[in-house]
């Protein structure tokens, strides 16, 4: 991938993840996070991780923010204008953000050698093939812990929707 | 596409020594322009006047025969007309958003295009995750819809958006779960490399290479349509309860652009299941002209393709609308474990016989051909039945 187009896509996908932040109605912040999502999943294919970017955009922009929607719109959330005060909140914030800065900027300046190093790429790397193998192989463990953890998620959502739904006086806001 | 611009170039049509680069450009450039202008936009408009004439016709009425021989030029009628129409943007809408829409649901059924296997040499970019990349861009549809449901700021957009989520996100899990079958039995995601693991005889097609494929192949075409929202699962824009769903609020060409991509993605639904299922281009090789045998497998793979269009279009003729409850059901309690047990079968399948079972292809064939004789003979009974006149001259 050329660098103007690594730098034109990155611009995009700051633009997209600082619209997330300062867009006033959360409709708006979570398409400027699907902006965001598709043009990681387009940097991943120009990095040649074809398989993993188009997985992307068919999980994350496809799927799970079609999700996020459904939970914005049935909360009923609207745009709210910034509250006052807070201010632990902010300086909590402002710590945290400053920490990853920070973080990001020592990459910068001291790379580690993992990153600097040219190491050869197997031909067949990105390939749905490459990608099995490792998930398969050294991976399984870990691939296999975070379906179990998947699982809880799931089992842990019905379980609350149950107690919502069999709590005696019905759903909030619902008919008694 | 590299390929036919290569043995064009061997065969002298640029001079001796040609600029590779630029005439691949052009070739590319050239290619989308036939493609998009030549084939997708038509092809949307034509299938509309055909959608309406076999619709009419099976509800024994006319249907739209006015303009042109039989009505043919319908299309570009209604087309000119939602041009001339004027763009209404809803005072309360989310202007951004309301106008940005009709957009991003025209780039979903663009995007495709790029890898639609015509013929051996005949495609955009033979990528090795073709399908994958497939599944992926039209998965951008949804987006599209719901944003258009939304920022109309209308009860009844908002609730076709909906519908419209529930149904897409619901659907591309059985369909994505149909399409592995194929791609296990192919060993690659690539369009042309699924294609050329399957022969130009219906028993070498995957559709009939096992039971499992094909109930894949069913499974897929039903999701597909739920995907396209197609009748009987039509409920984002049921008229009769939504006025039109998420298109409510639209006029003239950005409701145009909903209902372009409507109606083209029944040619992306038909050239997925041809591609992964019915053999996609493979003809016999009769010819060894590239030119030849490029022509008669783009006329193969169109045919096979429109003729699951025209079944699409039949199916929307036929049968009524279903509940919203049951279309959960039907993806939830049947589609979605039929697929998993395919997928779990056509694995087992291909660890008990690594080359193929000879017989079982014969077996799915005849099975599949008792079915089409049955159906002949319950619609030949009640053509036997009805008065013939109007079934007999399409050109009323």
């Amino acid at each position: 991938m050329p660098l103007w187009l690594f730098i034109f896509l990155a611009a995009l996908a700051i633009i997209g993840a600082a619209g997330v932040v300062l867009q006033r109605h959360p409709v708006h912040s979570l398409l400027s996070l699907v902006m965001t999502l598709v043009v990681i999943a387009v940097l991943f294919i120009g990095l040649g991780a074809a398989t993993v970017g188009f997985l992307q955009m068919i999980v994350y922009a496809g799927a799970i923010m079609v999700l996020f929607l459904f939970v914005i719109w049935l909360l009923n959330l609207q745009s709210q204008p910034l509250e006052p005060g807070h201010l632990a909140l902010k300086f909590l914030g402002s710590l945290g953000s400053a920490a990853l800065i920070a973080e990001l900027l020592l990459f910068v300046v001291h790379p580690p050698p993992a990153i600097t190093q040219n190491r050869a790429v197997a031909m067949d790397f990105g390939s749905i093939g490459r990608l099995a193998q490792s998930l398969f192989t050294d991976y399984l463990i870990a691939f296999e812990a975070t379906s179990v953890l998947l699982l809880v998620g799931v089992i842990g959502g019905v379980a609350l929707a149950r107690r919502t739904t069999a709590g005696g006086g019905g759903a909030p806001g619902g008919t008694p | 596409m590299q390929q036919l611009a290569d043995s064009l170039i061997a065969q002298g049509m640029f001079g001796a020594n040609p600029p590779r680069d630029l005439i691949y450009a052009l070739f590319i450039f050239v290619f989308s322009l036939i493609v998009f202008l030549g084939i997708a936009f038509p092809f949307a408009g034509i299938v509309s006047w055909v959608e309406r004439r076999v619709w009419a016709r099976m509800q024994s009425r006319c249907g739209p025969n006015r303009v042109g021989p039989n009505g043919f030029l319908q299309w570009l009628a209604d087309g000119l007309k939602h041009i001339c129409k004027e763009d209404l943007i809803p005072a309360d809408s989310d202007p951004a958003l309301f106008k940005f829409a009709p957009y991003l649901v025209i780039l979903a059924f663009t995007l495709p295009w790029a890898v639609m296997p015509f013929s051996s040499q005949l495609i955009l970019a033979d990528l090795n995750v073709g399908i994958l990349y497939m599944t992926s861009v039209t998965a951008l549809t949804v987006v599209g819809v719901l944003m258009a449901g939304w920022a109309s700021n209308d009860k009844w957009s908002l609730i076709g958006g909906i519908r419209s989520a529930a149904q897409i996100v619901s659907y591309e899990i059985p369909a994505g779960l149909s399409i592995f079958p194929a791609v296990l039995m192919a060993g690659t995601l690539s369009m042309q490399g699924i294609i050329k693991a399957q022969g130009w005889a219906p028993w070498t097609w995957f559709a009939f290479s096992n039971p499992f494929t094909f109930i894949a192949a069913n499974v897929l075409y039903i999701s597909a349509l739920a995907e396209g929202n197609r009748t009987p699962f039509d409920l984002p824009e049921a008229e009769s309860e939504l006025v039109a769903g998420f298109a409510t609020e639209y006029s003239g060409m950005r409701y145009l652009f909903f209902f372009a991509a409507e109606w083209g993605n029944l040619f992306i639904i038909g050239a997925i299941i041809t591609t992964l299922f019915l053999g996609g281009w493979q003809f016999p090789l009769i010819s060894n002209n590239a030119v030849v045998m490029n022509v008669l497998q783009l006329i193969t793979f169109n045919i096979k393709v429109l003729f699951l269009v025209f079944i699409s279009v039949w199916v929307r003729g036929t049968l009524p609308r279903v509940r919203i409850d049951q279309l959960m059901s039907l993806c939830w309690k049947y589609l979605v474990p039929i697929s998993f047990v395919d997928l779990v079968g056509t694995a087992a399948w291909i660890a008990i016989w690594p080359s193929g079972n000879s017989v079982a292809p014969w077996i799915m064939l005849a099975l599949f051909l008792a079915i089409v004789v049955t159906f002949l003979r319950r619609v030949l009974h009640y053509f036997r039945r009805s008065k013939m006149e109007l079934y007999l001259s399409p050109t009323i």
